[in-house]
């Protein structure tokens, strides 16, 4: 009795391990494979590492003087000394707003000829124009503006010549990345990127391909049973997950020195739930449409914008609308990211860690069995 | 001459039908670029309208109360929990249930009044810290309007310098008018892009292209045949897109179509060549997908749609020259915000032709080359 379980069982892992062999083959063989699977990994860490920033520096604007006073020189050295803007100096605003229409500044400032005159009388207006089409950079540059022209205010009381008056004054610290480094930021947007394409997108056509070409008939002649079928596409992929989790975490590491604060275990434990979510996803869309165009067309749907858009990654998902939330809910991405963070930047938090891994576990294996439903042998 | 055009028109007649027989496949090609384009014009903005916070007020003066009002009365600030103790900072802020933690010391009321500065510490999530860098902004305007209103009731002067801040064709600075035109090109260049690679793909794996092969038509003509259904649909995308951001999302088009539509021919012309040059190296649809997604990806990158060209290292931007879907965000966005006109889209428009021509070109020598 136990020795019959034991044969079966044996023989059904060797054939378990010739899939797998000939999977890997394929894998290994086709260079498009090897190219999302090693080469755009290594390609995504060297851009986020070193090509993405929010970061604004160097921003060309124009300084226009209509007042030649010593107030107002004063003013502009301001912006001349600040690392954020190379400024452009100008007497006329109609010169500056036709560098802003070519785009060879992003902002004006305008020091009207008054400035002096109300300065000493106590109250000042500086004018800020800043280019609105890239509305972001534009947001940082205005604050940048602020943060020179209020310097300025603020040496002026300590000189004495306006009062100085209670106020109050904000003290900001950024909780786990005091330094405000980016790097902290895009490094949990890189790993789910990486883990999204190697589950969903390398995957999203292998059993439609099979079934195109009709190879899965002769598939299912053979003693091999849809499950392990199944499980010997899965495994090359998750392999190559994994490689591409620790891929990342060395690069955080060493290259851009973000720490882990959590336990490598928990980050492996929850990564490998999240590829086995990817991996039920590539694999239920090809199983499902079992047409290799419209399998890619879903698993592009599916995976990669939304882990990039909707995954709280890059935009904050509770300022989007109700609609769009409830969208974020129903993609493995936003849980994922939400533990990314957590475990590199904030420890083991087990508050946050249980329900979002609860939530991928359950859809790892609804994904799953929904491919093995699908995967009869049956011809169609 | 005539014989050639009808024999890509032919073959270009098979293609979309062939895109459309199948219902799946139509549906596909039409609603996925109208679906992303309305939710992440939704989603894709760096404006927060909900930012949950605690406040730990020491104080609890009328001063103090009044700040928090201030900030209540916001409509951006969700007060989440009033704490009372230090140690339920670090809980908040640990399960994400506060963007961030106010805390106000206690004798905050009493320096103000004595004309010292008052201290208020801003305690931020900085897991994701863009999102916390935005929120402490809107704190630390919501302080300078607190601020001069203490001081205008307290009959002090105000600040001696103020700015006045205008902005240029996005009044309100709002990010869903930047993110919405970027998605025509982004959206199109992906569909076209794998279109034209997988349409060729199929033919190869299929074994149907060696057919095509011994009938009349030639490599070139196969080339246009299968690029112009491509760039119609991509038309036919940009356009739906361009309909969402005008008519769902009411963003004021500045330009004229005709610009815009010729920046749009020539980057549909770049996409079908890369899609094209793509499908010469490959042999299965797999590879067709996955070769061009190898592409898109970093291109989509380092186009500005995400982080601003300007801001990266200057090789990577040597890498953006050829870079197709940056000459389409620029023209896009100068086009349908600022209004340009020819002229000034010049710089944008010789790229992409160029771009254009010369993926045409190797693929045509691929495509003969392969052959033999």
């Amino acid at each position: 009795m136990l020795i019959d379980h034991l044969r079966q069982a044996r023989q059904a892992f060797r054939r378990i391990w010739a899939l797998i062999r000939k999977e890997t083959y394929q894998v290994l063989r086709d260079p498009s494979s090897v190219a999302i699977g090693m080469v755009m990994p290594a390609v995504l860490v060297l851009l986020f590492g070193y090509g993405l920033s929010l970061d604004v520096s160097n921003v060309p604007v124009a300084v226009v003087f209509e007042d030649p006073s010593p107030d107002a020189h004063e003013l502009a050295a301001g912006f001349e000394l600040s690392a954020y803007f190379k400024p452009v100096f100008t007497t006329s605003m109609p010169l500056a707003e036709q560098l802003m229409r070519a785009r060879r500044v992003d902002g004006i400032i305008r020091i009207r000829s008054d400035f002096s005159r109300h300065l000493k009388a106590g109250s000042a207006d500086v004018q800020v124009i800043v280019l609105g089409t890239q509305a972001n950079n534009a947001r940082i540059i205005e604050a940048y503006a602020q943060g020179a022209l209020g310097q300025y205010a603020a040496r002026q009381a300590a000189e004495g010549r306006s009062p100085a008056p209670g106020m109050v004054k904000l003290r900001t610290r950024l909780w786990f990345n005091e330094a405000n480094d980016s790097h902290y930021f895009l490094v949990p947007g890189l790993i789910v990127l990486i883990m999204t394409l190697i589950g969903a997108f390398l995957t999203a056509m292998v059993m439609a391909r099979e079934w195109e070409r009709g190879t899965i008939e002769a598939l299912f002649v053979t003693p091999v049973r849809a499950g392990e079928i199944l499980l010997g596409k899965m495994v090359p992929y998750f392999v190559l997950g994994l490689a591409g989790l620790f891929l990342c975490v060395v690069a955080a590491k060493l290259l851009f020195a973000v720490p882990l604060r959590g336990s490598l275990w928990v980050l492996t434990g929850v990564s490998i739930l999240y590829l086995l979510v990817t991996l039920g996803i590539g694999l239920s869309v090809s199983s499902v449409t079992k047409s290799q165009f419209v399998a890619s067309q879903i698993a592009l749907l599916l995976s990669f914008m939304p882990a990039m858009m909707l995954s709280g990654f890059l935009f904050d998902l509770r300022s989007m609308p109700l609609a769009i939330q409830l969208i974020s809910f129903l993609l493995p991405a936003r849980y994922y990211v939400s533990l990314l963070q957590t475990e590199f930047l904030a420890g083991d938090v087990w508050s946050v860690i249980l329900p979002n891994a609860a939530v991928l576990a359950v859809m790892a294996t609804a994904l799953l069995l929904l491919t093995r439903m699908a995967t009869r042998k049956r011809l169609a | 001459m005539f014989d050639a055009l009808y024999r890509v028109l032919a073959l270009a007649r098979k293609e979309l039908l062939a895109m459309f027989k199948d219902p799946r496949s139509r549906f596909s090609l039409i609603i996925p670029p109208i679906l992303q384009c309305l939710i992440y014009g939704y989603a894709a903005t760096f404006d927060l309208s909900t930012v949950p916070y605690a406040v730990l007020d020491q104080s609890r003066t009328a001063a103090s109360r009044a700040l928090l009002a201030k900030l209540d009365g916001s409509g951006v600030f969700d007060r989440v929990a009033d704490l009372t103790r230090a140690t339920d900072v670090k809980d908040f802020i640990d399960q994400q249930r506060v963007v961030l933690v106010l805390q106000i010391g206690q004798d905050f009321e009493r320096r103000l009044s004595s004309g010292q500065s008052a201290d208020v510490q801003v305690i931020a999530d900085g897991r994701n810290s863009n999102t916390a860098a935005t929120a402490t902004g809107y704190v630390s305007a919501v302080v300078s309007a607190f601020n001069a209103a203490w001081l205008s009731a307290h009959g002090r002067r105000g600040a001696p310098l103020s700015t006045t801040i205008r902005s240029w064709y996005n009044p309100n600075l709002e990010t869903r008018w930047f993110m919405v035109p970027s998605l025509i090109g982004t959206l199109t260049l992906l569909q076209t892009l794998m279109l034209t690679a997988m349409s060729v793909a199929r033919e190869r794996e299929e074994g149907t292209f060696d057919q095509l092969l011994v009938t009349p038509i030639r490599p070139a003509e196969i080339m246009a045949g299968k690029a112009l259904p491509s760039m119609l649909v991509g038309t036919t995308q940009a356009t739906s897109v361009l309909l969402v951001a005008q008519l769902w999302f009411g963003i004021p088009f500045a330009g004229s179509f005709l610009t815009l539509y010729a920046g749009l021919s020539l980057f549909l012309l770049a996409a079908v060549g890369l899609g094209l040059l793509v499908s010469s190296v490959v042999a299965t649809m797999q590879q067709a997908m996955l070769f061009a997604f190898v592409l898109v990806m970093p291109f989509a990158l380092l186009s500005g749609l995400t982080t601003p060209v300007e801001n990266m290292p200057a090789t990577l931007q040597y890498f953006t020259v050829i870079n197709p879907l940056r000459y389409a965000i620029n023209i896009t966005h100068r086009v349908y915000l600022e209004g340009a006109g020819f002229a000034q889209l010049l710089p944008e428009l010789w790229p992409l032709a160029l771009i254009g021509v010369s993926t045409l070109s190797a693929a045509a020598f691929l495509f003969r080359h392969r052959l033999s």
